[in-house]
């Protein structure tokens, strides 16, 4: 699956952090595709924990990206939400049914 | 076009252990405070450190980051400070106006005092593949991790063996991961003992005099390959994460942007505005605080945000000038004390010469 490969992967158990909670299981849809997520999350987080990295690929040399910061400084986790461009996935929260995109996968 | 119009007394720019020492320092006064952060959680970088603070009671010894904002946050209700999350303050202008996008749009905020602790954001490191997905800031992994519980990778090269190097890939460990390598350029850990040992206990290698010479991989990382720093010695690691912990570096545009004058200190990670020892900077009613006046640790930020809430309440006249001096020495007193020991006294004569700037 290309840039699906991955791993990342939820956290199990943590000596400190008992459990993640996190919000209810939904599924979004990433490049048409679904893809199961945690309410309240941001989309770059569901995106690592299923083993995708790539959020876009660079204009001129096509090069993957993925995300960088994840404090929304740095756009390299830029991706398309619902038809709105240039979204920062790493400080939108995921709500269900979402449609995320890869950029030129959405233009045209 | 206008816009909605809001004037208050006094505004904090970022609600992390600066910000929020700050406002709750001024509200005590009797000011009037509204807190601003883009974010929706409170407590800015404290709340992804699940470690526990060491140092006095004063600054939260023994407890972990994460409770140490709880309590900021708690003791910032009670003094009747409004927090305002989930506002991003666009654009901060001469004479206390901003511009800030709240979830229904644009509107303007007045204050006759800011305080901007706007914090820090981390530094890259290029080298070939740095561009790769799954090379990422440390701070950005701890992001995922402690805060959503998700892991940049499995096998993680962290680059740099600082204190946040040193934390991170404590707690990558922690929460499963495995830590391939801790790698720096320079020959010694340039972090405390203490963490040194927790993760050298944990059986990580450490590759001091190393640099990275290049990631691979097709959509991510999946190697990296070292090298000895002058030396032949080569090494290439199955990676599919690495995290860059080499420095952090003042977030002051706001400041800069209503004409701060901005001073730069390599010491204290970049550019930041100039500031006086109560944290003023160059422009009337503006002050600055935490990393966003030059990165040093969470207890500093918090000492400089008191210090900064007091000097904007005795400007406000919410606060007698001798009695605002009598709690700065106290502050003072503090930051001396914070700033002792060769690490701490190399950032406090950074600090000093960017008084003097």
């Amino acid at each position: 699956m290309g840039d699906k490969e991955n791993p990342g992967g939820r956290v199990g158990r943590h000596p400190v952090l008992d459990k993640f909670t996190g919000g209810r299981e939904v599924v979004i849809f990433v490049d048409g595709e679904p893809l199961s997520a945690r309410e309240g999350e941001p989309v770059a987080a569901a995106l690592y924990a299923a083993g995708r990295r790539v959020t876009r690929y660079a204009r001129h040399t096509g090069e993957p990206r993925g995300p960088f910061c994840m404090i929304g400084l740095c756009a390299e986790c830029c991706m398309t939400v619902d038809g709105v461009s240039n979204v920062r996935t790493c400080r939108i929260p995921v709500r269900e049914g979402m449609r995320v995109d890869t950029p030129e996968r959405s233009s045209g | 076009m206008s816009l909605p119009l809001e004037e208050r007394e006094m505004a904090v720019v970022g609600c992390g252990p600066a910000g929020l020492c700050a406002a709750i320092t001024a509200a005590k006064t009797g000011a009037d405070v509204v807190v601003l952060d883009e974010n929706d959680r409170a407590g800015g970088q404290l709340i992804k450190q699940i470690h526990r603070f060491f140092g006095s009671r004063r600054h939260g010894a023994g407890k972990r980051g994460y409770e140490i904002a709880g309590e900021l946050e708690r003791e910032s209700e009670a003094a009747g400070v409004e927090m305002r999350l989930g506002n991003t303050v666009l654009g901060l202008f001469p004479g206390g106006e901003m511009m800030v996008e709240d979830r229904d749009g644009v509107y303007v905020l007045r204050a006759r005092a800011v305080v901007v602790a706007t914090g820090a954001s981390e530094k890259g490191l290029a080298f070939p593949g740095w561009t790769l997905p799954g090379v990422m800031g440390a701070g950005a992994a701890q992001t995922l991790v402690n805060l959503h519980g998700v892991l940049p990778g499995r096998r993680v090269l962290m680059v740099g063996a600082g204190n946040v190097g040193l934390i991170v890939s404590y707690q990558l460990l922690q929460a499963g991961a495995e830590v391939v390598g801790i790698l720096d350029v320079s020959e010694r850990v340039g972090g405390y003992e203490v963490h040194r040992l927790r993760v050298q206990r944990e059986g990580v290698p450490f590759y001091l005099g190393h640099r990275v010479v290049q990631a691979r991989g097709r959509y991510g990382v999946e190697e990296v390959s070292v090298e000895e720093v002058g030396g032949a010695s080569r090494k290439v690691f199955r990676a599919d994460a690495v995290c860059l912990a080499v420095g952090l570096s003042p977030l002051a545009e706001l400041a800069a942007m209503c004409g701060c004058r901005m001073v730069y200190s390599r010491e204290l990670g970049g550019f930041m505005p100039w500031h006086d020892g109560d944290m003023r900077t160059d422009q009337p009613g503006v002050y600055v605080a935490g990393d966003a006046a030059g990165v040093e640790e969470a207890s500093v930020a918090m000492e400089e945000g008191r210090m900064a809430g007091l000097s904007a309440a005795e400007d406000l006249g919410a606060m007698g000038r001798k009695e605002a001096e009598r709690a700065k020495d106290e502050v003072r007193r503090f930051l001396w004390e914070l700033r002792g020991g060769p690490y701490g006294e190399a950032k406090r004569r950074a600090k000093e010469s960017v008084h003097c700037a």
